[in-house]
């Protein structure tokens, strides 16, 4: 499972990575595949402020449907309309074009507090 | 093999061709009024069939289905028990087709017996003071049921409490049902015997709890060996003892839940007492309840008076849950079931419910492993781990193959890839040797030949469909 | 025993496969102290016993049929194509269960999604779920489903003459929740919508017949930021502007009156259609197609992660169990009647009640309160109305539903209904039935 190494996880799979004075949340790698073909995403609005460990959002396959929680404070200021009409992005380029949110991180400091990727990999079995 | 229809059948708007009619009224003998203009509809855009085109599409779609009349249909926990031709003749009578729900009391007596006679034979199998017959299904009788609870809780200045316990062996409407009723719930473990984890429970009794949501037998099949502790340290704690009786098959005649401490249950009428399932319903969800839950009963429910019966609303009722009498048709059906069985009866159902379970799982243990080394009750679950690389999901599909309805599959979910198989106690033998048979063949296939498994079904009228499609670009109405 | 086919032999043989001396032993898990001696329940009967039994309690009830018909208030009399039964009681359909083995259930899948089809262009929706226990629960369950889409509202609109027994249903299924219910009287653009307003609910028409355009509080609704909930008579959308067409976002209804019979109240069809912006917010199931992997048309039930079976305590709803059969019947119904049909089944009904009203409002003492109404009006009357029914009862007549059933203070009205299965002559004695007992 591929691990990106510039962003920081969460222990239930979401990312956050640096890009510019933003932050993009996304799923990782081995949460794409735990959940199989990513059929629908529900994302918050533009404007949005969410709270560490918040619930922004649902994804969901067949047969399974996942809360998104947030890695970290912060207001959103955009949205992937991408993967809302094609969530296929997600189990395709999760790191990439299948990002979900992008926030204006409130405390730029929580992102120490996530697990780096060498962390991420061992909590998920791979070193 | 099985006698599927195996042609594709049109959707009834493309069967359809301008000006045809499938039946005709009688012409209106009184004069035509106007229409109110600013809401007259201009387009209505229903086919037109005429009437053997109608009987012949029904009827071929018919003919794509499996079903307890055509196969041997193993859903565990869904009872499918074959469901007597005899309820159906004694529902469809005139003296109720043509009986309007509104009409006063003294003009329904016999229906409002029917009710009472199957209501109070009911309450007395469970073992409960009261029952009302409103719930129109197994999940509509939960929200009874819990509703009750949040009522009395609050009755005794108690509304603070808000937790209610559910086995993870337990169906998804238990939770679901809880949420309804503005519950939150907290998942108590199962331990090794297959039974709900004592230890877990007694940590998770605080000054929180409403009560417990139990299935007896579970969804394991299991019988709940610690019913009696249960109930008396939940209320001890405060709370309630509700019942799910999804799988009474197994214990109506043998056990009675209202005598072990359950405060509040419903039945499945629909399972248990050998209504059809209709692909997906009407069922009915009658809830019975002890002393202390039996005024919060939903309502109306039949009371005798004399020789008379009238419908009376419990003194704390939480209410209505649906319009009119309940699913009346479907109770109907019931008593038919219950008048025939009697109480001996009813212990034979379950004893040969019981039998045959136990019988399938000592024919296919060998090859599926069985999680739980325990006598079943009506049904018991196994793994399809029989071969790398083929899964639960390619078995089902093969048995479609065999001419068998899959059993119920990936449920309960703390046993994974499960088969949960309840055979019931209409089945043969022959049938239930057959159904083994094809279980060994499959299991023998699946190491030999597994892709033969996972192209199955090769005998239906579609194979394998494309799920996430469907849910991707939803297609929910005929667009031509 | 006719439906157990075990014999002793067989029974015997079993036990010693299982490796069990007795069939008490495989109920060993149970208490003894807890295991019944018996049953206080009369003996099993046969099926012809059985059969008399229940036919002799059949027989003492009133029948639609043998009177002249004037009751509805929810439930109505009406013609059922001998199609419908015919085809809805094959054993395929009658005894499979919910198709979650698609591959071996096309044809209740098919059927739904002809019946969501069908039923979403009769009420103008995108999309319609495979039913709900009846009216009064799916518009409990709209109500619900409206407030939680609207998060930080709390206050439901409900108009004064909504069926009784559908505002009881919507207390009970709401009484867990902060939901604050405001009722408003007469036309539902008048309602006092705010920013606190999640929705408001419409009937179409309400209880005591009178139909009021939706269009107008749909849009008030939406300026508010609420949503707009219309209960409506599906059989009056064949003649009249559908919800959708209006602009309701939900649409709730009961289907009895189309292809079901009366059975004492149940088991009907609780009907419920959405936009597409909230279809994966609304209850039930719902069937889509798709196709296989050679490209054959094919239905899988959908959107399932809304559902208990996946989402649990986070379902939008614990459905699970619906009216299959019901909605089965509707569908050969509509399919059979068709467009030209159903709209025949309409008018008439409309003509009917119109023409009744007519009669009705000339006899002195009466007076027609419904100003437009599709075939259910209100007439004010001389005499008590319960006084009336169980005058004209007696006569053969059963002339309508007294509201002081519901409302104590209302004892001089009178709900009467007009359906395609009335005749000009019934029509008169009912008139003249009614000038008599006015004496």
């Amino acid at each position: 499972m591929a691990i990106d190494k510039n962003a920081r996880y969460l222990e239930s799979h979401e990312y956050a990575k640096p890009s510019g004075e933003y932050m993009v949340f996304g799923i990782s790698d081995h949460a794409q595949a735990e959940l199989g073909d990513v059929v629908f995403v529900e994302l918050p609005a533009v404007g949005k402020t969410l709270a560490k460990g918040a619930i922004f959002g649902t994804i969901e396959s067949v047969k399974a449907a996942s809360d998104l929680y947030a890695p970290l404070s912060g207001t959103v200021v955009e949205v992937n309309e991408a993967v809302k009409n094609d969530p296929s992005l997600v189990n395709k380029d999760c790191y990439g074009d299948g990002w979900l949110i992008k926030v204006a991180p409130s405390d730029p400091a929580e992102f120490q507090s996530l697990l780096d990727s060498a962390a991420y990999g061992k909590a998920i079995g791979e070193e | 093999m099985n006698t599927m229809n195996m042609r594709d059948e049109p959707l009834v708007y493309e069967l359809s061709r301008t000006g045809r009619r499938g039946c005709a009224l009688p012409k209106s003998d009184v004069p035509e009024y106007v229409l109110p203009e600013d809401l007259v509809r201009e387009e209505l855009d229903l086919p037109e069939l005429d009437e053997l085109t109608v009987v012949r599409h029904f009827t071929r779609l018919s003919q794509k289905n499996f079903s307890i009349d055509t196969e041997f249909y193993p859903l565990g926990s869904c009872t499918m028990k074959y469901n007597p031709k005899v309820n159906e003749v004694a529902a469809s009578n005139p003296g109720w087709k043509n009986l309007h729900p509104l009409v006063g009391e003294e003009h329904a007596q016999g229906a409002l017996e029917l009710m009472w006679r199957l209501q109070e034979g009911l309450r007395e199998i469970g073992g409960f003071a009261a029952a009302s017959l409103q719930p129109a299904a197994g999940a509509h009788g939960e929200l009874s049921g819990v509703l009750m609870i949040r009522a009395a809780l609050r009755a005794r200045g108690d509304d603070g409490r808000r937790k209610m316990l559910i086995p993870d062996s337990a169906h998804g409407t238990n939770p679901a049902s809880c949420t309804m009723a503005g519950f939150v719930t907290q998942t108590i473990p199962s331990g090794p015997d297959g039974n709900i984890d004592m230890t877990a429970l007694r940590s998770a009794l605080d000054e929180s709890v409403a009560g417990i949501m139990i299935t007896n037998p579970n969804t394991l099949g299991l019988f709940e060996k610690n019913i009696e502790e249960i109930c008396r340290l939940v209320h001890e704690a405060g709370g309630y003892v509700y019942g799910d009786g999804a799988n009474m098959n197994a214990l109506a005649g043998i056990f009675r839940p209202g005598r072990s401490g359950i405060d509040v249950m419903h039945f499945n009428l629909h399972k248990t007492f050998s209504t059809p399932h209709g692909g997906g319903g009407p069922g009915a969800g009658m809830v019975a309840a002890n002393e202390s839950l039996a005024p919060y009963l939903p309502g109306p429910v039949v009371v005798k008076d004399g020789e008379a019966y009238r419908l009376a609303m419990p003194p704390k009722s939480i209410g209505r849950v649906k319009a009119f009498h309940g699913n009346f048709g479907i109770l109907v059906r019931a008593y038919v079931y219950l008048l025939m069985m009697g109480a001996d009866g009813l212990r034979r159902v379950a004893e040969n419910a019981v039998l045959n379970a136990n019988y399938l799982k000592s024919l296919v243990e060998a090859v599926y492993p069985v999680p739980y080394k325990r006598h079943c009750m009506h049904e018991f679950v196994a793994k399809g781990t029989v071969a790398e690389g083929v899964h639960t999901l390619d078995i089902a599909k093969r048995l479609i193959d065999y001419g068998f309805h899959p059993p119920t599959i990936y449920f309960p979910l703390i046993v994974q890839e499960a088969l949960m198989i309840e055979p019931t106690e209409t089945e043969s033998k022959e049938t239930l040797d057959l159904y083994a048979e094809a279980l060994r063949k499959i299991a023998a296939e699946a190491a030999s030949q597994p892709e033969l498994l996972h192209e199955a079904p090769h005998n239906a009228p579609v194979a394998r469909l494309d799920e996430v499609m469907a849910a991707r670009c939803p297609v929910l109405c005929y667009r031509g | 025993m006719p439906f157990i086919p075990n014999t002793d032999e067989e029974r015997a043989e079993m036990l010693k496969a299982i490796g069990v001396s007795s069939v008490q032993e495989l109920f060993s898990d149970i208490p003894e102290r807890l295991r019944i001696g018996s049953l206080d329940l009369p003996e099993g009967v046969s099926e012809v016993e059985a059969l008399e039994a229940v036919e002799s309690l059949a027989e003492r009830n009133v029948q639609t049929k043998k009177m002249d018909w004037f009751l509805g208030a929810g439930a109505y009399y009406g013609y059922i194509p001998a199609v419908v039964p015919a085809l809805a009681s094959r054993g395929e359909f009658l005894t499979a269960y919910t198709p979650y083995q698609p591959e071996v259930s096309q044809g209740t899948l098919q059927a739904i999604f002809e019946y969501q089809s069908m039923m979403a262009k009769l009420l103008g929706m995108a999309v319609v779920n495979a039913s709900h226990y009846d009216g009064a629960t799916a518009l409990a369950e709209a109500v619900l489903m409206a407030w939680k889409a609207k998060e930080d509202r709390k206050r439901i609109l409900l108009p004064v003459d909504l069926h009784p027994e559908y505002a009881q249903v919507i207390e009970t299924y709401c009484a867990s929740f902060d939901i604050e219910f405001v009722e408003y009287r007469g036309a539902p653009e008048a309602a006092s919508f705010d920013d606190r307003t999640a929705a408001i609910v419409v009937a179409y028409p309400d209880f005591c017949g009178e139909v009021y355009p939706i269009e107008k509080a749909a849009e008030r609704a939406h300026e508010a930021g609420a949503l707009c909930i219309v209960q409506a008579d599906p059989l009056m959308c064949a003649l009249m502007k559908s919800p959708g067409e209006q602009g309701a976002d939900i649409v709730t209804a009961e289907g009895q009156w189309l292809g079901n019979p009366l059975n004492f109240g149940g088991p009907y069809l609780g009907i419920m259609g959405t936009t597409e912006a909230l279809v994966r917010r609304m209850p039930g199931r719902i069937v889509g197609e798709t196709k296989d992997k050679i490209g054959r048309r094919g239905f899988v039930l959908t959107l399932s992660t809304r559902e208990q079976h996946i989402r649990r305590e986070k379902a939008v709803s614990n459905i699970c169990s619906n009216q299959g059969l019901s909605m089965l019947q509707t569908c050969i119904y509509l399919a059979t009647l068709g467009k030209q049909g159903l709209k025949e089944v309409a008018k008439q009904s409309y003509d009917k009640a119109h023409y009744a009203a007519e009669l009705l409002g000339k006899i002195p003492g009466y007076r027609v309160r419904s100003s437009r109404f599709f075939r259910e009006f209100l007439v004010e009357t001389p005499k008590p109305a319960a006084q009336l029914v169980e005058i004209l009862t007696k006569r053969g007549i059963m002339p309508g539903l007294a509201l002081s059933r519901y409302y104590s203070d209302r004892d001089h009205e009178l709900l009467v209904c007009v359906t395609e299965m009335n005749t000009r002559a019934q029509i008169e004695r009912l008139a003249a039935a009614l000038k008599e007992a006015s004496k």
